[in-house]
């Protein structure tokens, strides 16, 4: 008998302080159980060291774009994933990661020669500006009831489809 | 392994099970260490300069976002300086509230990496989450401490990551009986397996040790708040000279800045706390842990993880005397008048001294702050361990040398979206 199916997940952090993944591991204390037959987390760099991003099912993202070393991997994401998710703030509209954007003329000339000397792109970029994104977890950190409902309702159309 | 024996060129890219984004780069030649180079990687986010002619109200909540696991730290710490530069005294509720919230935080944040983390390379497995099956209770075990002190956290900040009920001044709410009685049960339930976890780190038999100097601030009741900051050598420095004692030093390859304490390396955290500190944790905490209490001194980098595992005991037993024994009443949050000057605030993060100052206007908006952050203070000190570790692992296979480092680098449990975020090893 093959073995059930059971969502391919991902977990990538981009710049930012990683709230919405601890979240993420906040949700798992009381969620672990119920879903470990329905998810299979095979990418997460804090959970684990082997880790595999090919033919994901949920890719969760967070953080802003700063570099395009980053913009190349969340592509590379978006290539290998059916739904990608943006989860808080800093994915969906860039803030608070993505501040510098909003500097005063002054501020930025004074942080210039560190953005060109560690290549990081003139303005910083929300995930959503730069792959289609097919979910939004608002908050900052992520509400942690809404990713809830992401994870479910994808567990739910896999189980009906 | 390139080249002839005894020579190795390896670069660890992104290592795993840490907070944020770090890689290695390590060269040896003829069997001796030439080059190891921490290099963090987290792209910078600019908060020192975002904090700048920004209200002091809305300060906590800005700085808290430097760090999504360590939060309540930066908004402890952000508060203590805000209210130092205007001259406020919190009440005694608000230091006992501010204690709890740290309490809550390191339960949290060492049940993270010492489960999620660290154990792991105790059991020799890649992740605990394969243990899903073979060992429920296990994993079962690890989310129930983490969620503790979680339940703790939001219990008294509001929720555990950027809590919204710690302000300036004091807080906006407080637990009630009821509320405070769940989460006792909560913390009680979790004890013995808090005694499981320090027995396992106790007994790990990894072991590398480091003459490095111990930077902690030495408090009265092991509280993370109030006290002076000691290293190993006796030597003795109060809170607001602290600065002046440090050097800070641009490491080109890193995106983040190292510092040496009176012209050395140290190293800052729980193990330094526990070197400098551990006869003031909690009478039932020194009771139940007095076997493991005698590793200590200790110059084991490992044994990190066993005075991390400590101090959750002593988060436990501290929090659950002052919850049982405090009525909580609301107390109006006084708005405070601004005034021109310069504010400190020092208290133990879970990784080590926290160290802001903050320079306000006559309007109250910040004109410059000053942040030193834990695992900054803590890379220099690392990546020499790293290199004295190194010589001890030659002749191994490269991928086991690269395991045996990255445990090394997860003992210290470094914090890189705090340093600026961090691990890749590159072996060039």
């Amino acid at each position: 008998m093959a073995a059930p199916k059971k969502l391919r997940v991902g977990i990538f952090s981009f710049t930012g302080d990683e709230g919405c993944v601890i979240t993420l591991l906040e949700a798992l204390n009381y969620k672990f159980f119920e879903w470990k037959d329905k998810i299979d987390i095979v990418y997460a760099r804090t959970l684990r060291s082997k880790n595999d991003a090919s033919n994901l099912d949920l890719a969760f993202v967070e953080g802003a774009i700063s570099a395009p070393a980053e913009e190349a991997k969340l592509r590379e994401i978006r290539a290998n994933s059916k739904v990608v998710v943006a989860i808080g703030t800093c994915a969906i509209n860039g803030l608070p990661s993505a501040q510098r954007n909003n500097f005063p003329d002054g501020l930025k000339k004074e942080i210039q020669p560190l953005v060109q000397k560690l290549g990081q792109f003139e303005r910083m970029k929300a995930p959503t500006e730069v792959v289609k994104v097919d979910e939004q977890v608002p908050g900052c950190p992520m509400l942690e009831t809404g990713f809830v409902q992401v994870v479910e309702k994808y567990i739910a159309q896999m189980e009906v489809g | 392994m390139h080249g002839s024996h005894g020579d190795l060129d390896l670069s660890i890219e992104n290592v795993a099970k840490i907070e944020g984004h770090t890689n290695l780069d390590i060269v040896v030649r003829g069997g001796q260490v030439m080059d190891v180079k921490l290099k963090i990687s987290e792209n910078k986010r600019f908060y020192t300069q975002a904090i700048r002619g920004k209200p002091f109200a809305s300060m906590p909540q800005l700085v808290s976002r430097i760090c999504g696991t360590c939060s309540i730290a930066h908004l402890t710490c952000c508060i203590e300086a805000v209210e130092n530069a205007l001259h406020f005294d919190p009440s005694p509720q608000t230091t006992l509230l501010r204690r709890l919230a740290l309490a809550g935080l390191m339960i949290r944040d060492h049940a993270l990496h010492l489960y999620f983390f660290s154990l792991p390379d105790v059991l020799g497995i890649d992740s605990v989450l394969e243990l899903a099956d073979s060992n429920p209770a296990l994993v079962k075990t690890a989310f129930e401490v983490k969620a503790a002190g979680n339940a703790l956290s939001t219990l008294v900040s509001g929720r555990a990551i950027h809590g919204t009920i710690q302000m300036v001044g004091g807080f906006a709410n407080v637990p009630t009986r009821e509320q405070s009685a769940a989460v006792l049960a909560k913390l009680k339930a979790v004890r013995p397996a808090v005694l499981d976890l320090i027995k396992v780190y106790a007994e790990w038999p990894e072991t590398f040790l480091s003459e490095s100097n111990y930077v902690a601030l030495v408090t009265q009741n092991y509280d993370f708040l109030e006290g002076e900051i000691m290293d190993s050598r006796g030597v003795c420095v109060p809170e607001k000279h602290f600065w002046n004692h440090l050097n800070r030093v641009i490491i080109p390859y890193s995106n983040a800045t190292g510092f040496q304490f009176e012209g050395q390396p140290y190293k800052v955290g729980a193990l330094a706390r526990m070197n400098l500190n551990r006869g003031k944790l909690h009478r039932d905490t020194r009771a139940s842990a007095s076997d493991s209490l005698k590793l200590f001194p200790s110059k084991n980098v490992f044994h990190n993880n066993l005075a991390q595992a400590i101090e959750v005991l002593h988060c436990l037993d501290s929090a659950v005397e002052i919850l049982e024994s405090t009525d909580f009443r609301k107390e109006p949050v006084p708005r405070l008048a601004p005034r021109a000057g310069e504010g400190i605030g020092v208290i133990e993060a879970p990784r080590g001294i926290l160290y802001y100052l903050l320079e306000l206007d006559k309007a109250g908006n910040v004109v410059w702050g000053n942040l030193v952050i834990p695992s900054a203070q803590n890379q220099i000190n690392m990546e020499r361990d790293i290199g004295d570790f190194l010589p001890k692992l030659l002749g191994q296979p490269k991928e086991e040398i690269a395991y045996a480092l990255e445990k090394l680098i997860r003992a210290y449990d470094p914090c890189m979206s705090c340093a600026t975020h961090f691990l890749k090893v590159n072996w060039l």
